[in-house]
């Protein structure tokens, strides 16, 4: 998916309505946003985290200190590994260390949903729509915690669900 | 919180830089790992630095950690600062780990290095130029600035990958380096080792894929017509444009009539109206030192291409030099060999005229410090700085011995360290806890000549007001740097010295053997060396002609370039400007500051009392001609960054690049010349094909005289070598020794491609003229190149030998130089058990004094026992292959190991205990 495409689907889940025209830059197609008041900005999660506060929905950046750092972690994370020339190895340690993070949270912070979700999800969705059956039990956390993702409000748009199935199929593996 | 960090971790930098925003607002613990524990669990790679926060959650992105002590300090999140971050994450650390893993693990150096990052440079350089902000995000420092500071800090540190040009970029990085909490980071990290520091992490980590797979390619620069490496001979002549190849020939048509008249030499060079006038100095050896090859490539050689150059280019040039002889060390090394400082200075001052007149050093004055125009000019100076009050006066403290009667320097005072304990420690540093001491202080002084108790007195000293002169100085750099060819090293330097302040500077000493102080109660005291050392230049020239001040009061019509090692810059580029600007009179000051770094030798440093590296005199005894010496110094040239003299790397460039590119072109032109065409130049009739060639050189040759001008030395010579593989391949493809037995139009192609050779052998003996003056001599002999074509280098290239010239006899120019050659001298110049020898010299003996003097002749001496242990070996294999008398066998028997053992000492091993020998 295009950054592009990208913030304009987080525009959408936001409420925001306007609708922003976006240019890229250099190979990697970074995006640029020219601004109404002000210099343009440049990268993904610095547009998104700009558009989140332009929505008043702040929280989604996290709430107190430890959060927000949290938040901007996962975000540098989503753009530096998700991102760019991941090999199918680079994907399944990413996974399994995901996993193994998601084993007692709910969402990237723990307890609260903030951008950090969305965008990680955004990043990770054609990844996950390729998983099979066992690759998905094999990551339970990440499987539910996308599963969950997918289905919070105005996320996912017009992109695939993803189907996960309820029950284990392959429980020796565990 | 617990900070985790591993040592050598660039991560550490901003962290620990960013670490006291949080101070007050949470306890921090810091614990080391080592580089490959796995400090969070959920991640399979490991990763430092992290932070785990009291709920249990870890923060593993080092900027992240970074954002976070700025949040707890108050700080509020800003779209500037979230884009300078991510940007950060993105684009500059792949580009800066390729570049960091280059440098570090790869040990790969310049542009190789700076090539993956210079985008990123100049990106940082231009938003601060464009938004005109002190700092990233506006006008204070904040979060950006430390993260970016923090990644960057371990490259631009050293000053050879701090672009100058990049000025904004310079000063923020700067200003951000000289702030606390990153000064305090920095040295907790790199312990002030560089960028090696960070090594052992370093090593660990997997190799990082180039940026974005972009190729590594360095930007193109203004001066240098991009060469892409790898490109064709032919594709590269296909990128020259009509009017440049149009241009070329029409010069090459010129022939000598395009040379202009030559200049009449002057005895004495002086100052011209109208004229270029180039004034050369080479920092003024010490004279009780032996320069060692690194102390020669530093400044006398260095300057001595520069100043044939500066000739070839018809520029009016005067290049002077000389030694440096007041001073403690003159003092003590008289008492020592017994003699007076004046004869040890005229002993030692004629070793150093010496070892240079070998190295066909070309000064036009090789002067020395000890003369009466030092006294007027030093005295005269410092009446002017006193009557305009930069000169104030204080006392000091100092240790005085009453058996000698004298003052002691802080390095004849020995004692037991005040914070230690060791018993041994000198009166600046103890050797063993690396504390600098204040020789006061000292435990047990002793004086190291005669070993009793010196008594601290104190001394009334003079001291040069620097801070007092520090805006004339900053008005005076401000207009001379911009645009001038100061190496980016002294700027570095002086531009720390500013940042720290200037402070006053002592600029008398209690000695003997010095420049008196024109003043009353200072009559048995002398001028500091720093302070009249840089004077040696005006006195040197004045002893050299009478008008030295049309020289040196002259700043509107001379050219000042200064050459030196590093360590020199404060003086040169600072002490003596303050004094100068001080005294009022219109001095000539440095317009262009020309410093290298250091020469190492193999793999450690040169050094006198060990007896390891190669030192002016030895140079000589290798059977190596000097100006194989001076191409292999001048092709290391410690420019921009240290470099590395090594024997293998010797034998290799003689035999690769002197003898079969080199010197293979020379000799083939000249021998076609000689073989086909009975020693005369054949006519030319140039195909577009050899057009192309003439502006090819012609383009090279421009290259050389830019990066000369810039007195890129090392850089040139690679322009020299790069014309004549060119012209290798253009015999090599144009064959005419095949040509040669056709047609008479055959003949005449052979004709062209010969007459084209040996003018661009020629035309290289002239650009070799600064780096290998006898070999440059020896082919214009060949050649029998007439002598304006010598003396002159324009920028085109010229047929200076014309159809029907006759050449002279051609021979090979270069040897090969031999493995075992090499070997055996390098075995002989040190390395091996070096560190072994000298720890047992320093325990035999007690005196480091001693050590000195012995190892002062030490290589000399063994090598001359080592060829009396050969004989002698010999000569009793003769005697017992003849069968002889068994008691004269026994008697030269005797010898042998009279020898073997004398050797052995002079080695600093311990004599090997002959089996018959009784032990104490």
């Amino acid at each position: 998916m295009a950054a592009a495409a990208e913030l304009t689907l987080l525009e959408k889940s936001l409420g925001l309505n306007k609708g922003n025209k976006y240019s890229a830059q250099g190979e990697r197609q970074i995006p640029v946003l020219q601004t109404n008041n002000g210099p343009s900005l440049t990268g993904l999660t610095t547009i998104a985290a700009h558009l989140v506060k332009q929505a008043n929905k702040e929280h989604l950046l996290g709430s107190t200190a430890e959060e927000k750092a949290i938040v901007q972690q996962w975000l540098e994370y989503r753009v530096t590994r998700v991102d760019g020339h991941a090999s199918k190895d680079d994907i399944r340690t990413l996974l399994k260390d995901l996993n193994s993070y998601l084993e007692d949270k709910v969402y990237l912070t723990g307890y609260n949903f903030t951008l950090a979700d969305i965008l990680l999800y955004y990043g990770l969705h054609r990844f996950i729509v390729d998983l099979t059956v066992q690759e998905k039990e094999k990551y339970l956390n990440v499987s539910r915690w996308f599963c969950h993702i997918q289905h919070y409000p105005g996320i996912r748009q017009h992109l695939s669900n993803v189907v996960f199935i309820k029950n284990r199929l392959y429980t020796n593996s565990h | 919180m617990r900070l985790f960090v591993s040592e050598g971790a660039p991560g550490s930098l901003p962290v620990l830089a960013a670490a006291g925003r949080a101070r007050g607002r949470a306890e921090l613990l810091i614990s080391t790992v080592g580089p490959e524990e796995c400090v969070v669990p959920f991640l399979t790679q490991p990763k430092v630095p992290v932070l785990q926060l009291d709920s249990g959650n870890y923060l593993f992105s080092t900027s992240s950690i970074c954002r976070y002590f700025f949040l707890l300090s108050g700080w509020e999140q800003d779209d500037l600062t979230n884009q300078w971050l991510e940007w950060e994450a993105t684009e500059l650390q792949p580009a800066l780990s390729a570049a960091l893993y280059y440098l570090v693990v790869q040990g790969k150096k310049g542009e190789d290095v700076l090539g993956p990052v210079r985008r990123a440079l100049k990106h940082i350089d231009y938003s601060l130029s464009r938004q005109n902000c002190p700092f990233l995000a506006g006008e204070t420092e904040s979060l950006a600035d430390i993260v970016l500071w923090g990644a960057l800090y371990p490259l631009l540190q050293d000053p050879a990958y701090l672009p100058e040009e990049l000025g904004s970029l310079c000063s923020w990085f700067q200003t951000l380096s000289t702030q606390e909490p990153c000064q305090r980071a920095a040295e907790t990290v790199l312990k002030q080792q560089g960028v090696l520091a960070l090594r052992p992490y370093l090593q660990k980590q997997p190799q990082p894929s180039p940026p974005n797979g972009r190729a590594v390619t360095n930007e193109p620069e203004v001066w240098n017509r991009t060469k892409p490496e790898g490109l064709k001979w032919e594709e590269e002549l296909a990128t020259l444009s009509e009017e440049e190849i149009t241009m070329a020939v029409t010069a090459w048509e010129k022939g000598l009539g395009g040379l202009p008249p030559l200049r009449p030499p002057q005895n004495p060079v002086l100052p011209m109206a109208g004229e270029r006038n180039v004034l050369i100095t080479s920092a003024l050896p010490y004279v009780n030192n032996v320069p060692h090859l690194g102390n020669i490539i530093g400044c006398v050689l260095s300057a001595d291409v520069f100043a044939r150059y500066s000739r070839l280019r018809q520029w009016n040039t005067l290049y002077l030099c000389g030694t440096d002889e007041y001073g403690t060390a003159t003092e003590t090394k008289a008492m020592e060999e017994g003699l007076t400082p004046q004869e040890i200075c005229d002993k030692y001052h004629a070793i150093h005229a010496d070892i240079y007149r070998w190295f066909n050093i070309s000064f036009d004055t090789f002067g020395r410090t000890t003369t009466p125009q030092q006294t007027k000019i030093t005295q005269d100076i410092f009446r002017r700085l006193l009557t305009r009050g930069f000169v104030l006066q204080d006392t000091v403290e100092q240790l005085h011995c009453e058996k000698c009667a004298r003052f002691l320097a802080d390095r004849f005072v020995e004692g037991v360290c005040p914070f230690c304990g060791y018993e041994e420690a000198r009166g600046d540093q103890c050797d063993k806890c690396g504390k600098l001491i204040n020789a006061i202080e000292l435990k047990k002084p002793q004086c190291k000549v005669c070993r009793s108790c010196p008594v601290v007195k104190s001394s009334q000293h003079l001291f040069l007001d620097l801070p007092k002169l520090e805006t004339r100085l900053e008005e005076w750099l401000g207009k001379t740097l911009p645009g001038s060819d100061w190496t980016p090293n002294s700027r570095f330097i002086i531009r720390s010295w500013l940042r720290d302040g200037l402070k006053p500077r002592c600029i008398t000493r209690d000695l003997k053997w010095g420049t008196p102080v024109p003043l009353e109660g200072f009559e048995d005291k002398v001028f500091y060396v720093w302070f009249d050392a840089t004077i040696g230049y005006l006195s040197i020239t004045a002893n050299y002609t009478d008008q030295w001040e049309r020289w040196w009061k002259n700043p509107e019509q001379v050219d000042l370039y200064q050459f030196m090692a590093k360590d020199n810059v404060p003086f040169h580029g600072l002490v003596f400007p303050c004094s100068a600007l001080g005294a009022e009179d219109n001095y000539t000051l440095v317009s262009h500051l020309i410093a290298t770094e250091y020469l190492n030798y193999e793999d450690g440093k040169f050094s006198k009392s060990r007896g390891v590296g190669v030192f002016g005199d030895m140079a000589q005894d290798t059977g190596i001609p000097a100006d194989i010496w001076r191409f292999y110094l001048l092709y290391i040239r410690p420019e921009g960054q240290d470099s590395a003299f090594s024997w293998t790397d010797l034998l290799l460039k003689n035999n690769s690049e002197l003898l079969n590119n080199l010197g293979n072109f020379i000799n083939r032109a000249g021998m076609f010349v000689s073989k086909f065409f009975g020693g005369y130049v054949p006519e030319m009739v140039l195909t577009p094909d050899d057009q192309r060639l003439l502006a090819h050189v012609t383009l090279e040759l421009r290259h050389y005289h830019q990066l000369l001008e810039k007195v890129r030395i090392r850089d040139a010579l690679r322009s020299i070598l790069t014309i004549s593989r060119h012209g290798n391949q253009y015999i090599q493809v144009n064959e005419p020794w095949k040509w040669i037995k056709g047609t008479e139009a055959d003949r005449q192609r052979a004709g062209t491609v010969t007459g084209l050779a040996v003018n661009i052998a020629a035309l290289l003996s002239v650009m070799l003229q600064p780096y290998m003056p006898s070999v440059s001599a020896t082919i214009q002999a060949q050649l029998q190149l007439s002598p304006p074509a010598c003396s002159v280098l324009l920028t085109n290239f010229l047929c200076t030998l014309p159809a029907g010239h006759q050449i002279g006899t051609v021979s090979p120019l270069f040897q090969k130089l031999e493995n075992d050659q090499i070997e055996s001298l390098r075995q002989r110049f040190g390395g091996g058990q070096l560190e072994e020898s000298l720890e047992l010299k320093a325990k035999v003996s007690p005196k480091p004094a001693v050590v000195d003097t012995v190892a002062a002749t030490g290589p000399q001496q063994i090598q001359m026992l080592m060829d009396e242990v050969t004989k002698q070996g010999n000569i009793v294999r003769e005697l017992k292959a003849q069968k002889a008398d068994k008691n004269q066998i026994a008697a030269e028997v005797a010898k042998l190991l009279d020898l073997k053992k004398q050797l052995s000492l002079a080695e600093g091993k311990p004599p090997e205990a002959p089996k018959c020998k009784k032990k104490k």
